[in-house]
Formats: structure tokens, sequence, C-alpha cells
């Protein structure tokens, strides 16, 4: 073993060069059975629960959900506000972490910024999945065309629509960057097809100098630029409800509240993805304890700006006393069904991540996945409550009518996991999911063999 | 060339001369007197009528999806015996500032030069941020295709179109009665005269409740009596602007009430 490892290796253990190659390539050659059956449960989960519930809905129309007049976005919105803040943590954390030169971000970025690149498809599709007709979702692109159609630039739905499709792209570039080093080892380590379609991928990486030189510049160029990207993003998708009239949905907060709600499940998200993917991998060498324990400390202070702004939100609704803003606060903070919602949210998002200032806690892998499920389920409390106590408590009360789910709205909620679980799967067998090249400059410099150690 | 920058530059002047986006052919507006009001329904049910609104029955309508672009609110107020039941029609407002029509992503909700919010069934694609915007609650969304029972469909309008599923549609204020008064009314080469359109909502008041014409016009019925000081507009403080003007009612003890 080689004796000598930088002061700052996250890793902690003494791995060679080799040994990475090995355990990367090994990832995605070797595969078990559980894998397969993992990806047939998560394929057919995917088509049981939201294809064919889809496509039930698209031939009987959006009548078979449980919208109704008042309340016409329930769980799809729901669940688009969620998957898109999922989807803000693996690439903006990245790219900060990147730009900050920070050492633990080697070994996980890969994988998180592969969830993002999912979880902003996963989102997408319930865009159509929400549209009344999705087969004509081509129209909200600015296309030139006879009868010169154009675009409403006033509609934060349109700011959605360039926002969410800029942030994929870059995402997927960033991602692709970033791994074409990696590719290249893989290229030349395997055999057969593999070879031939990572020799396309690698686009002949040699690994010269000057290769180098341009893919950092390349790298850094992206970090700066999804960094603002990202912010703006999730910004938008508030400005969805923020630029209405309704109560409770018209918050001038809702843009910073978004952004943190939304790094803040995102990161959870990674905790929870990354428990799952270092025990189903046996990487547990190169995500380790003191991994979590450093997003241990980001959930933390993402939880108390998060409960300052929850409050903030609360308080200036109340405080501005009008009949509308206090109708839907009581109908959100002290009404069945919805009072237990909201109040297991503040159990989840505000009091239990407070266990993550004992270091104990943040470097217990059982803590750190109570949490982060409990963050997750919180988050998407915080979205569902959002949308169904503000929109059946508009200001006329005649119309007041409250929304309940119908099954076809739960089923592609559910179906929604298995999409992300199916990519996410193909991901881990198709693409390096650990950085090679990035966990080697943890390890430091291989010294000659027999170098006086023996 | 030089043609062409012209009268792009023309057009931009024309766009920055004061009032342009206000500027409209007619600003139609409609008078609701809740002292006439009598809350009978006629009017819910002519819309019905004229517009091929479908009947979604009552399973649909527990849902909370009936289609009615028209409807009376009812509000009971007090416990039995001593209740005060109060109602007031409430359709589209058709308002200058209108929240829905930011939303669209498409454009297919806007404003015309007739001063109508005015929805393009052809061009939704049901995001449904129009209705979700709407601080009326008004818009009406096609939840299926729905079908006509016959021998019913033989009583459709054939002046307006049968809308399909997955598209947004409200009160249009009978814009196919204002387009057929406006085609008489160039044929005959003579603008349109006060009067020339009612609405069937309007038309089949029993007590002559619901007045429409041109707020333009100073002549107008409509412009005389939103001088009124029983004149109001609903959710007002909103800043939305609407288009239809209630004038309040007078009660018994000569208190005068919103609905």
């Amino acid at each position: 073993m080689a004796p000598h490892h930088m002061s700052d290796n996250q890793t902690g253990n003494a791995i060679s060069y080799k040994e990475v190659n090995d355990d990367v390539v090994r990832t995605m050659t070797e595969t078990g059975k559980w894998y397969y059956i993992a990806l047939a449960g998560a394929f057919s989960g995917f088509l049981a629960f939201w294809i064919l519930p889809w496509a039930y809905q698209i031939y009987k129309g959006q009548g078979v959900s449980g919208l109704n007049t008042p309340d016409f976005w329930g769980i799809y919105l729901t669940n688009f506000v969620f998957w898109i803040g999922i989807s803000h943590s693996g690439t903006l954390l990245s790219a900060i972490l990147f730009i900050t030169k920070t050492p633990w971000r080697r070994s996980i970025y890969r994988s998180a910024e592969a969830m993002t690149f999912f979880s902003v498809a996963t989102a997408a599709v319930f865009i159509f999945v929400h549209m009344g007709r999705p087969w004509n979702f081509y129209w909200t692109m600015p296309y030139p065309n006879q009868r010169q159609l154009w675009l409403n630039f006033q509609s934060p739905l349109m700011f959605d629509v360039f926002a969410i499709s800029t942030y994929a792209t870059s995402s997927m570039i960033f991602l692709y960057f970033g791994s074409i080093p990696d590719l290249a080892a893989v290229r030349d380590r395997v055999t057969g097809w593999r070879k031939q379609v990572y020799s396309a991928l690698a686009l002949g990486w040699r690994g010269t100098d000057s290769e180098w030189h341009w893919l950092f510049k390349a790298y850094t160029f992206f970090a700066v630029f999804i960094i603002p990207l990202a912010v703006s993003v999730h910004s938008i998708v508030s400005w969805d409800f923020a630029l209405s009239k309704v109560p409770g949905l018209a918050k001038t907060i809702f843009a910073p509240y978004f952004v943190v709600g939304a790094i803040y499940s995102g990161s959870a998200g990674i905790v929870t993805l990354m428990i799952i993917f270092r025990k189903a991998m046996k990487i547990e060498k190169y995500i380790t304890l003191n991994h979590f324990d450093k997003l241990g400390m980001l959930l933390l202070v993402m939880s108390l700006l998060w409960s300052y702004i929850n409050v903030i939100e609360v308080f200036t609704g109340w405080y501005a006393n009008t009949s509308a803003e206090n109708e839907t606060l009581i109908y959100r903070m002290f009404t069945t069904p919805y009072a237990y919602m909201f109040w297991l949210m503040i159990v989840t998002n505000t009091i239990l991540p407070l266990l993550f200032i004992f270091k104990k806690c943040r470097t217990s892998i059982l803590a750190c996945l109570v949490v982060s499920l409990g963050i997750n389920v919180g988050m998407w409390l915080e979205r569902y409550l959002i949308l169904t106590t503000s929109l059946p408590r508009k200001f006329l009360p005649y119309m007041w009518h409250d929304y309940i789910p119908s099954w076809v709205e739960i089923s592609m909620t559910l179906g929604s996991f298995c999409f992300f679980a199916m990519l996410f799967l193909l991901f881990v067998k198709l693409w390096p999911s650990v950085s090679i090249y990035e966990v080697k400059e943890d390890i430091g410099i291989p010294m000659r063999r027999g170098g006086g150690h023996h | 060339m030089p043609g062409f920058l012209e009268r792009i530059a023309g057009k931009l002047k024309s766009y920055r001369e004061p009032g342009y986006y206000t500027k409209l052919d007619h600003k139609w507006t409609m008078v609701i007197d809740l002292d006439k009001c009598n809350g009978c329904e006629a009017c819910v049910v002519a819309c019905y009528a004229e517009n091929n609104l479908p009947v979604v029955g009552k399973e649909q309508c527990e849902k909370s999806r009936a289609f009615s672009w028209l409807r009376i609110e009812r509000y009971v107020e007090g416990e039995y015996p001593d209740v005060k039941v109060k109602f007031i029609p409430v359709m589209c407002q058709h308002c200058m500032k209108a929240p829905c029509e930011t939303g669209c992503p498409v454009y297919a909700t806007y404003h015309n030069q007739d001063g109508l919010n005015v929805q393009v069934y052809n061009r939704c694609v049901g995001t449904f941020t129009c209705a979700t915007y709407c601080t009326y609650d008004v818009r009406r969304f096609n939840w299926f295709t729905y079908k006509w029972p016959k021998p019913l469909e033989a009583q459709l309008n054939p002046d307006v179109s049968v809308r399909e599923m997955g598209v947004m549609e409200k009160c249009t204020f009978c814009i196919q009665r204002i387009r057929s008064a406006k085609d008489t009314a160039k044929d005959e080469a003579r603008p349109v005269k006060d009067g020339d359109i009612k609405p069937a909502c309007s038309q089949s008041c029993p007590t002559g409740a619901i007045y429409f014409g041109d707020m333009q016009d100073p002549e107008s019925v409509v412009a005389k009596l939103a001088k009124s000081p029983r004149r109001y507009r609903l959710l007002e403080e909103l800043n939305a602007d609407p288009s239809v003007i209630y004038l309040k009612r007078v009660m018994g003890d000569g208190t005068s009430s919103h609905e």
C-alpha cells in the first residue's frame, strides 16, 4: 500500500490509482442479479404507474384526475416543483464546490449531477402531464410559422420553458464535460461493444497537457455559468405562482423561498441517494462518513434558512391581515387534513434536522437516512400545501372547493419515482458514476515501488 | 429597403403615441342592477342554451366542474330562522388589466380591440394558468369531450363552436351577437347603435336587470347607469379593472348591500 496521502484526503483510506480504475469500471461491467431485479422493478413500475394512467388520462381527458374548478393545479404541479427542487442541488452544489475548490466534492459530484439531469427530465414530463392538450406542447416554443403566431413573453410559464430547457441543456453539458477523461479511462479498459461506445463518447481524449488545460477552462466556464442559472430557474418556477393574485401564492418572498427550498430538498436527495448508492455499489471507501458529515452541515444550514423564510412567509401573511390571507393561513395551519401535513412538515424540516448539530448524528448513516428522507417528505408536503391550500380558498367563497387527488394522480406520483430510479440505474451501468480522475487528485502521487518504506 | 425601415419606424412611432394601448374601438360594458335581480337564474339557462354549454350531471357538479359561464352566487348570513340570503350574478368580468392574460404562454387569451377579454379555443394548450390566476373563478375547463344526447344536439347554436376536451373557456359577452350586430351596422353603413346588442343573459332577464352597451358612447344606457351612486365593481381592490359594473341593492331599511 502506498503510505503517502495528502492531508485533505477525503476518502481517509490509502487507495492506489489502479484500484480506483478497477473499482469504477467494476461498477459498470459486473452486474449482479439484484441490479436486474431492481431495474425490472423500476421499469415495470414506470410503465404501470405512469405510462398507463397517463395514456388513460390523455384518452379520457383531464377529468380523470381530481382537479376541479378552483384548484386546477394539484399534485401534478406539486411533483413538478418537487422534482425541479431535487434537481437543484446536484449541478449547483457541484459548481459551487468546484469554484470554492472544496475537496470533498470529488467522489460525489458525478452522481449528484446525474441526479440533477434525471430529476429535470422527470419534472419536465410533469409539465406535459398537467397540460390539457399535451400533444400541442410545441406551441410553447418560439418557432417560425405561417400563421405568425408568437408567444406571450409576459407569461411566467413562458419564462419557465426557457429556463428549464436552458438548465437541462447546460447541466447535461456540464455532466458530459466533466466525464470525458473518465470515459477515456473506461474506453481503455473495456472490450466489445463497450469499447466502441466509449471510444465515441470520449471524443478521442488522450490526456495531453493542452487537453487538460482546455477541459479545465471549459469546465470552469460552465461552473460559473450554472450558478446564476440555477438560482434563476427556481426563482422563475416560484413566479409561476407568485405572479398571480391568489392569496397564499402572491408572495414577494417566494423566489428566495423556493431557491432555498430547492437546495435544501436537493441536498437531502443527494444524501438519501448516496446512502443507497454506496451500499449497492460497494464503494464505501470513496463516499465516506466524512462526506456525510459535510453534507449534514449543509443540510443544517439550509434547514435554518428555510425555517426562517417559512416563518417570515406566515408572518407577513398574518400581518397583512386581509380576510383572504387569513383564510388561507387558517386553512393551511389549523384545518384538517392540511394541519397534520403542515405540522409534520415543520417537524421534519425544522426540528428533525437540528440533530445535525451533533457530529455523532452527521456521521451516523442511520441518522442521515432518517433525516434526509424526512426532509424529502417535508419538502414534498410544502409544495403540496402551497398549491392545495391557496387555490381552493380564493376570493369568492361561493367557489371554494376542496381538492382530493384521484388514483390517477397518486399513481403517477409513484410512477415518477420509478422513472427516476430507472434512469439512475441505467446511469450507474452506462457511465462512470464516481469521478476517476478527480478521486485520484485526492490520493496523491504514486511513488516508485519499494520507495524505502518496506 | 428604405420603405421597409420607414414602415417599421412609423409603427414604432404609433406604439409610442399616448393612449395607444388603451385606445379601443368599443368598450363593451355590462351593468347589473342588483336591486332588480330576483335570482331566478333565467340568465344562467339562457347562457347554457346560447353558448352550447354541456350539462355535466350530478357527479361532475359535486366535483365542482359545473359548466355555467354565468352563476348566481348565493350567500346565507345568520342562523335559521333569522337568515338573510343574498345573491349576485357573476360571469367573466372582462378585466381591462386581466391577470389571466399575462398567464397564458401561447396568447390563447388576450384583449381585443373591443375591450373584450377573449379566448381562442384552438390555440389553448390547457396549462390552467389563466384559470388559476383568475380572481373571480369564472373560467371553465373541458375535462372531457362532452356529448349531447339525441335529439339535444339539434338545438346547438350554429353561431357558436363546440369546444373539445382540454381547452379552457369562459363568458364571451356573447361575442357572436356583437359580431353580427357590427356586421349589420356595417352593411347599413352606420355605427353600432346603443341597444343593438343584447347578450343572452340580458335578453332573458325578466326584470331587465342586466344592461349591455358601449362605455365609450357617453349617451349609452350603461354609461349613464355607471354614474349611479350605487355603482361598485366586484373585488375592485385587486385593481384588475373589471368591465362589469354592479349597482348595489337598496335594503328595506334604506341601507345598500353589495349582494
